[in-house]
């Protein structure tokens, strides 16, 4: 943080941080200042019924039927499971499989959108969120179908019905959006801070908690400004300023920048008294709750250096990547594509992969910046401990991976393999260039695999 | 012909490199060597630049012919044999032989690095291991130091530089008296202390106008050349400071306990190779451990063994033996200085039947 920036923000928003970690380039100068626009509607909608972790969503309409934008085309199949609304007024064409992300196909409702409609949501009621009860929040959170928009896109509802014994006194909205790149949190929060000040009322009365904290990075100084001044009067929610540093965003790191509390190995953040949600998802209970309403549409940042026409679009759920990108100038292949941002995100399988509800944003680098980024060859670990200091979790990544290569999946359970959430700290600073991060997803897939089979 | 490019190209994240790699420290390594080397050089004239040439040359040519023989890509494009050599060249009195510096450097190469399996997996500082190998296999031109600033250096050779090979070194008595005619003693400010307990002005530890190795005469520039490697963030600050700091803790309780016999601390710093040892053999990142505390632990155990092999060894130098012994340890000390992880929890006890 520069010395300018820091004089900039009254000591009374500064929080701390954490230890560790890195400070790759933000490059958010692409997109930070372009407020959020709406995209056409494609002609047909893609909608994934497992946009979320836990089991798909089960479809309750039928090819033919026609559907209104907002009204239920699938309902959650248990507890682990939200429903999908529909992002546009159309017929629904048929139940298929379509291109995921990652690679192998899944079942997708696919809507035709009707061309000409005004596509004004017509579905839903108001209802008054004080009189309700934290059951019905939580349900009501549910039925609006949100997921944790932040990327995991693990299903609201089940953060918000901790473990018995769990009393939640402090609710961390997280809007640091440490990934370089991406700005959606931070149009979100210059342009719907009352939105996000519901939401979090929303999430206070649900849990129970008496405050709440709404974090953000120093690079979004104007957020933090924007949303202070939304914030009401008795003083229960307040916005703190944590530096600039990734994985702030992490719910771990979070926890001990704004409350130096540590969230246990393994636990959940109720364990130690916290609700974490990502500013994007509380934003959207903000604005859905009040009305009965499902998540149809997100924000995301299409961005990078090789695409023409970079900025925070808002588009329904379902909207082909393809059409996204041809409108803004990107004719090329899949292959420089990155979905999320470039230190957590995945290469896009294909272009005709749909927009789910936990992707923030793609990114578009061109061949040569791709080519910058790779070492021509990974040299041997040579101990320089780097990758020992960047870890946010300290763990000891020089170990790990020199554990991996031995083919020693079972012993990495001893440096605590599963505490890593793959931030892709180790594998950015290693001078070695060894791909610690894919090492260690390979490990965990094999290591449950041997426990599996000796059990 | 090109190979066909695949249809689908998956890469996994994180998609950023911070733009450091292996090759880029090890040659910034050899760039903050270089000054210590040309003071050297100004210092002994050209028997020491032949000394860094034959042993660097040497040095890569045994990682090039080992990789070669193997079958494999040689790997002495990531400059780290060039360190090796360069830091061998560097320990080594100004009047060694050249052919004894040539095995030294196979040795130290072959023995210490290549057979470990090279870059990475080398449980030693090779440059060391060379170093140990010529003080056990050559020790009395080992310990025949000659003047320096010798009018004539840059025009001709130590005699015994240019010994035939296998043969024993020419003698130098001549040659020294004819240099230097008020007197050389021959005599390491170390040996000084040691044995007779005369302690060098600092100044003159400090700009190296003493007798030495070639290159650890200057401590002062040997540090400048450390903090430009500390400022680029290509070296462990904390392992120079363990070394320093413990030795010059260490030798300061003797000397406030007996000043007469025990040298003051700043002496201790200044004097032999300790700090070529500190700043640039002790960082050698491949054998110190990799945790944060691990690398406190490890300086100190070497600052502290330095010290103790000056003042109560068989030897009046202590650095060499003391990284050796740090680098077999350090595999041990990062065992048991594991970070703290985030969130730690103790793994619960079960609880006694009632």
């Amino acid at each position: 943080m520069s010395e300018a920036v820091a004089n900039r923000i009254p000591a009374s928003l500064r929080a701390g941080t954490f230890s560790h970690g890195v400070h790759p380039e933000e490059n958010k100068h692409y997109t930070a200042g372009k407020p959020i626009q709406r995209l056409a509607f494609p002609p047909e909608l893609n909608l994934l019924l497992s946009q979320h972790a836990g089991k798909p969503s089960v479809p309750i309409v039928h090819p033919g039927q026609e559907v209104v934008r907002g009204e239920p085309i699938a309902r959650a199949d248990g507890f682990m499971s939200v429903p999908l609304h529909a992002p546009a007024t159309g017929t629904i064409k048929r139940i298929d499989l379509v291109p995921t992300a990652k690679g192998p196909l899944k079942p997708a409702i696919i809507l035709k959108v009707h061309p000409g409609e005004s596509q004004e949501i017509l579905y839903g009621a108001h209802r008054d969120i004080d009189a309700m009860s934290p059951k019905e929040i939580i349900q009501g959170v549910q039925d609006a179908g949100l997921v944790g928009l932040g990327g995991a896109a693990f299903p609201t509802h089940v953060k918000l019905s901790p473990p018995p014994g769990h009393k939640v006194d402090t609710i961390l909205i997280n809007g640091c959006e440490c990934e370089p790149y991406l700005t959606t949190d931070h149009r979100l929060m210059l342009e719907q801070p009352e939105d996000l000040v519901m939401g979090t009322r929303i999430l206070m009365r649900a849990m129970g908690a008496e405050r709440a904290i709404i974090g953000t990075e120093d690079n979004k100084i104007d957020a933090a400004e924007a949303v202070r001044r939304a914030l009401p009067a008795d003083g229960s929610i307040t916005v703190k300023v944590v530096p600039t540093k990734y994985p702030q965003g992490a719910e771990k790191m979070l926890a001990k920048a704004l409350v130096n509390r540590e969230i246990p190995s393994g636990g959940y953040p109720s364990a130690v008294g916290l609700g974490v949600y990502n500013v994007a998802t509380t934003a959207q209970i903000g604005a859905l709750l009040p009305w009965q309403r499902g998540v149809i549409d997100r924000v995301v940042t299409v961005t990078g250096p090789g695409i023409d026409k970079p900025g925070n679009y808002l588009v329904p759920i379902g909207t082909p990547l393809r059409f996204i990108l041809e409108r803004l100038g990107y004719h090329g292949s899949a292959r420089y594509l990155i979905t999320g941002g470039p230190m957590m995100g995945d290469t896009v399988s294909s272009l005709d992969v749909p927009i789910t509800k936990g992707c923030g944003g793609f990114l578009v680098m061109r061949p040569e910046d791709i080519e910058e980024q790779r070492l021509p060859k990974t040299y041997p670990c040579i101990h320089c401990g780097k990758c020992v200091e960047a870890c946010p979790l300290h763990l000891n990544p020089c170990q790990l991976g020199k554990l991996a290569v031995k083919r020693r999946y079972l012993d990495m359970d001893e440096f605590f393999l599963f505490d890593c959430f793959e931030c892709g700290c180790c594998s950015y600073v290693c001078p070695a260039g060894i791909p610690l991060v894919q090492y260690f997803r390979v490990s965990k897939a094999m290591n449950r695999e041997l426990k599996a089979a000796g059990k | 012909m090109t190979a066909p490019r695949p249809k689908a190209e998956l890469r996994s994240s994180p998609h950023l490199r911070q733009p450091m790699s292996v090759d880029m420290i090890m040659r910034h390594v050899v760039y903050a060597l270089l000054p210590v080397c040309a003071y050297s050089v100004y210092q002994f004239g050209i028997s020491t630049l032949a000394l860094l040439v034959v042993c660097t040359v040497v040095c890569v040519g045994t990682e090039h012919f080992f990789c070669r023989f193997m079958g494999r890509a040689s790997t002495i494009n990531d400059w780290s044999a060039v360190i090796t050599g360069l830091l061998l060249a560097l320990t080594l009195p100004p009047a060694f032989p050249l052919w004894m510096a040539a095995v030294a450097s196979f040795f130290g190469m072959s023995v210490g690095k290549v057979f470990f399996g090279g870059l990475g997996y080398n449980v030693m500082n090779p440059a060391l291991v060379g170093r140990a190998f010529a003080q056990a296999a050559f020790t009395v031109p080992m310990t025949t130091w000659s003047p320096s600033m010798a009018p004539g250096r840059f025009t001709e050779f130590i005699p015994s530089t240019l010994t035939p090979p296998f043969q024993i070194p020419t003698p130098i008595g001549e040659w020294v008296a004819r240099v230097a005619p008020d007197g050389f003693t021959g005599a390491t400010p170390l040996a000084l202390m040691k044995f007779e307990h005369i302690q060098t002005d600092t100044v003159q530890l400090l700009t190296g106008t003493v007798v030495g190795s070639a290159g650890e005469t200057s401590a002062l520039l040997i540090f400048v050349c450390g903090l430009y490697l500390i400022a680029r963030k290509m070296m462990d600050w904390r392992i120079t400071a363990g070394v320093l700091g413990s030795a010059a803790a260490l030798s300061g309780i003797f000397y406030l306990v007996n000043p007469e016999i025990y040298p003051s601390p700043l002496f201790t710093l200044f004097s032999g190779g300790l700090m070529l040892g500190a700043v640039f053999m002790a960082t050698d990142m491949v054998g110190s451990p990799e945790t944060r505390k691990g690398v406190w632990v490890y300086g100190a155990l070497i600052g502290v063994l330095t010290v103790i092999i000056r003042l109560w060894g068989g030897l009046n130098e202590g650095v060499m033996y003391a990284i050796l012994l740090g680098n077999a340890m350090s595999p041990l000390i990062s065992k048991f200085t594991q970070p703290r992880r985030y969130g730690h929890v103790k793994a619960k006890k079960k609880e006694a039947p009632a």
